[in-house]
């Protein structure tokens, strides 16, 4: 039985836009340690810092000036659990209190008994979930020891059919697009339900093998390309050629 | 500081041998990055940050970086056996040493970056090379990092102050013989995180060994810099990429290398 | 890459998948990646060299060194083949001592090349008690699926690229200087592995990691071509999901179409 519903839901966060502040703000690469702008104005945001009267960059990704605040997009890296996030894990083990799931994050994952979305007995947990299957989950918490997460919420709970595969999680923003635009234009030309983890692993699930196949090449590439504008043009352009 | 001098091979004494780097050579791995001196040549992997196991090597209040440098078995003209020697476990500690302090561990109490760096080919200054390796597959992991860590072996043949010392010049017999003197630093910071000599030199030149050292690392900056840009480069183009994460690094070949010596017009080797 | 193992979800799809004779890159069952062949990895080396199919990326390495023939074969030299998963690779190999899949890899290869009789080992006979040991030294570098048949290939390479170093007029080997002399070799034989994986019912080449991942069992043969005609020369099963016979047999009606296939395109880099 699936708890997935496939239209709108928000196992998409509400991404209120690619990652990036507008097309026309200077963008450009640094490595860490390297000086972005000078000035007493400007504010360091994530993964920059002030030395002095310069800010820095603290990682290697794209710089972005298009305001007082210095942006970092990162373009490379592991994913940071955050809460609110959500993710698709792979559950790896069945404890007393509930399943121990692999999210592919330095810390590992916990899905409590009491946050399935519905009531399961301890005596069948592993009739509900087994080693292997695959889920979306909501963070609720994020400790040292480890994540604790949800299926309660709209959009998550366990998968069935389709496939799961893996991108680099900074680029998800770019493959979920502004308001879910580009996810939504690849479900819209595959007739697919994908669920996009913050994690970077992503389920597709579709009507045929075709179907699904096209629709993991589209993200693949949505994935690939960093900083190409119009990119929701091109992989439509993509699609007709594709036929 | 000395006079000129005449290297074996032709280089000044603050010339370092022709630098190939590039990034994003395992697709496997979070962050990789492969860098050669001459001939010498390091590839470096990231993994992390990512759960540390035993659980009780786990420190609640921080991070652990974890290194491990080995030569290849065929990357020395006598075969090493493979397996660890206590050679390449002091240079994984003291490779540790270096890296660490430009990275902000306390971010992942618990977890565990892990780092391997081996030597394809070696001619002298591997364990610098393998910094200057590692220090771009950190950034290129996407670590939140202080700043990248540029290494160079600095030293000495007789009295002359040398950059990049070659195996030959490493075995110097001569007047007061060879001294190696590796060191690494933060690239935009005066902090010295490496700092391991063999040989004779007076303390009171070892203020222009170090000035020697830092302007040659200046040069292993611009080249990791380079490489690391050049990853993203590659992905904004139109190519239908098959890894976001791998460029078309190919291990320079000893034909490329020769190249880069040998100035336009001039004849092989 | 992720570290996550394979989920049950997937292993059924690609169960489906292969069932209907489709992968993810568009390859058929049987069809291999593009391979690509360079040498000269490491100076230091006699010989070298380094495969790319698709994302697996394996080095090899040849050293020769001089030593005591077997006992039992006093007039020929010797063939060593060692290696290691280095944790460089994947998220799943771990540095310390070997585990089995670190062991069983350059065993096989071994096997492969042995087995054929490629090399010539009464040709490595020096002296009275003083034969060539061949040193093969396999490193994956990425693991995308297959080592076992890109380390062979690459094996293969670095040995026919192999020349012999200078012996001095006390007899001391000087690794600097490198002679003309190659190795001996048969040129006409060509030890190459196949292996082959299952999944369900169907039977798949040259798997990526995440198809390795889903397949329940893998077999693997060494094959190469002795007197003109096609000779199987090792055999090794993984696992304990069985094979029925009707598979092995249909594996036997393409195996040596797959050879010619390949030794065809190795034709370009050997």
């Amino acid at each position: 039985m699936s708890y997935i519903e496939n239209e709108n839901n928000d196992a998409h966060e509400a991404v209120s836009d690619s990652g990036y502040s507008s097309d026309s703000a200077k963008r450009f690469v640094v490595v860490p340690g390297e000086t972005i702008i000078e000035g007493e104005d400007y504010l360091p945001g994530e993964g920059t810092r002030r030395e002095g009267s310069k800010i820095v960059s603290s990682k290697f990704g794209l710089a972005e000036i298009a305001g007082r605040v210095i942006k970092l997009i990162p373009i490379f890296g592991a994913f940071v659990a955050r809460r609110n996030n959500v993710v698709i894990g792979r559950v790896t083990d069945i404890t007393y209190s509930g399943w121990l799931v692999d999210i592919d994050s330095a810390t590992s994952g916990f899905l409590p008994i009491d946050e399935s979305p519905r009531f399961v007995n301890r005596n069948e947990m592993d009739q509900y979930l087994s080693i292997g299957d695959v889920i979306a989950a909501k963070i609720w918490s994020v400790k040292t020891k480890g994540i604790d997460l949800t299926l309660k919420g709209k959009g998550l709970g366990k998968l069935e059919g389709g496939f799961i595969f893996k991108v680099i999680p900074s680029r998800v923003p770019r493959v979920i697009g502004r308001e879910g635009s580009m996810v939504n234009l690849i479900k819209d030309k595959t007739r697919c339900n994908i669920t996009v983890g913050q994690n970077g692993w992503i389920w597709i699930q579709g009507e045929s093998i075709d179907a699904e196949i096209k629709a993991r090449k589209a993200i693949e590439l949505v994935s690939e390309k960093v900083h190409v504008s119009g990119l929701t043009d091109k992989i439509e352009a993509w699609f007709m050629e594709e036929k | 500081m000395t006079r000129e001098y005449k290297r074996s091979d032709g280089r000044k004494n603050n010339q370092l041998r022709p630098i190939v780097a590039r990034v994003g050579i395992i697709p496997n791995a979070d962050g990789s990055a492969m860098f050669a001196f001459g001939g010498t040549i390091a590839i470096a992997a990231v993994y992390g940050p990512r759960q540390l196991h035993p659980q009780h090597m786990q420190n609640p209040s921080t991070g652990i970086l974890r290194c491990n440098y080995d030569l290849l078995s065929f990357s020395v003209y006598d075969r090493k056996k493979p397996g660890p020697s206590r050679r390449s476990n002091e240079i994984s500690k003291v490779t540790e040493w270096a890296l660490a302090p430009a990275l902000d561990l306390k971010e992942f109490p618990a977890q565990v970056v892990d780092v391997q760096i081996y030597i394809l080919q070696a001619d002298a200054g591997t364990r610098t090379a393998g910094i200057n390796a590692a220090s771009m597959a950190l950034a290129h992991a996407g670590l939140p990092m202080k700043d990248l860590i540029c290494s160079v072996a600095i030293g000495k043949n007789d009295k002359h102050l040398i950059v990049d010392l070659t195996k030959e010049e490493e075995d110097y017999e001569e007047g007061e013989g060879a001294t190696d003197f590796a060191m690494a630093k933060l690239a935009n910071h005066d902090e010295l995180t490496l700092l391991q000599m063999d040989g004779k030199i007076q303390p009171n030149i070892i203020k222009d060994a170090l000035k020697l050292g830092s302007e040659a690392c200046k040069e292993v900056y611009e080249a990791q810099k380079k490489a690391l840009k050049e990853v993203v480069k590659g992905d904004s183009d139109n190519r239908v990429a098959s890894s976001s994460k791998s460029s078309n690094a190919q291990f320079p070949k000893r034909r490329d290398i020769i190249k880069e010596i040998i100035p336009d017009g001039g004849e092989e080797k | 890459m992720s570290g996550m193992e394979m989920s049950n979800l997937t292993r059924e799809t690609l169960d489906k998948m292969f069932a209907e004779g489709k992968r993810f890159d568009s390859r058929g069952l049987l069809d291999l990646r593009d391979i690509e062949v360079t040498y000269n990895v490491s100076d230091k080396a006699e010989g070298s060299a380094r495969i790319k199919m698709g994302k697996t990326d394996v080095v090899v390495g040849i050293k020769l060194q001089v030593g005591v023939p077997y006992p039992d074969s006093p007039e020929k030299g010797n063939l060593m083949v060692s290696g290691d998963l280095l944790p460089l690779a994947s998220p799943r190999f771990e540095s310390g001592p070997p585990g089995f899949q670190s062991i069983e890899l350059p065993r096989l290869v071994d096997r492969a090349i042995r087995e054929s009789g490629m090399i010539k080992f009464e040709d490595l006979f020096i002296d009275k008690d003083k034969v060539w040991t061949i040193i093969v030294d396999i490193y994956p570098i990425n693991d995308d699926g297959n080592l076992i048949d890109a380390s062979t290939i690459c094996a293969l390479a670095a040995l026919k690229s192999t020349v012999f170093p200078e012996i001095d007029k006390d007899g001391k080997i000087n690794y600097e200087k490198k002679t003309e002399k190659k190795l001996p070799l048969s040129k006409d034989i060509l030890p190459l592995s196949f292996s082959f994986f299952k999944l369900g019912n169907s039977i798949i080449l040259d798997p990526t990691r995440e198809e390795e991942e889903a397949c329940e069992t893998r077999i693997t043969f060494g094959i190469s071509k002795w007197n003109s005609q096609y000779m199987l020369n090792s055999c090794q099963k993984k696992g304990v999901t069985p094979f029925t016979s009707e598979e092995i047999e249909k594996i036997m009606e393409v195996i040596s179409k797959k050879f010619d296939e390949v030794s065809k395109k190795l034709k370009n880099f050997l």
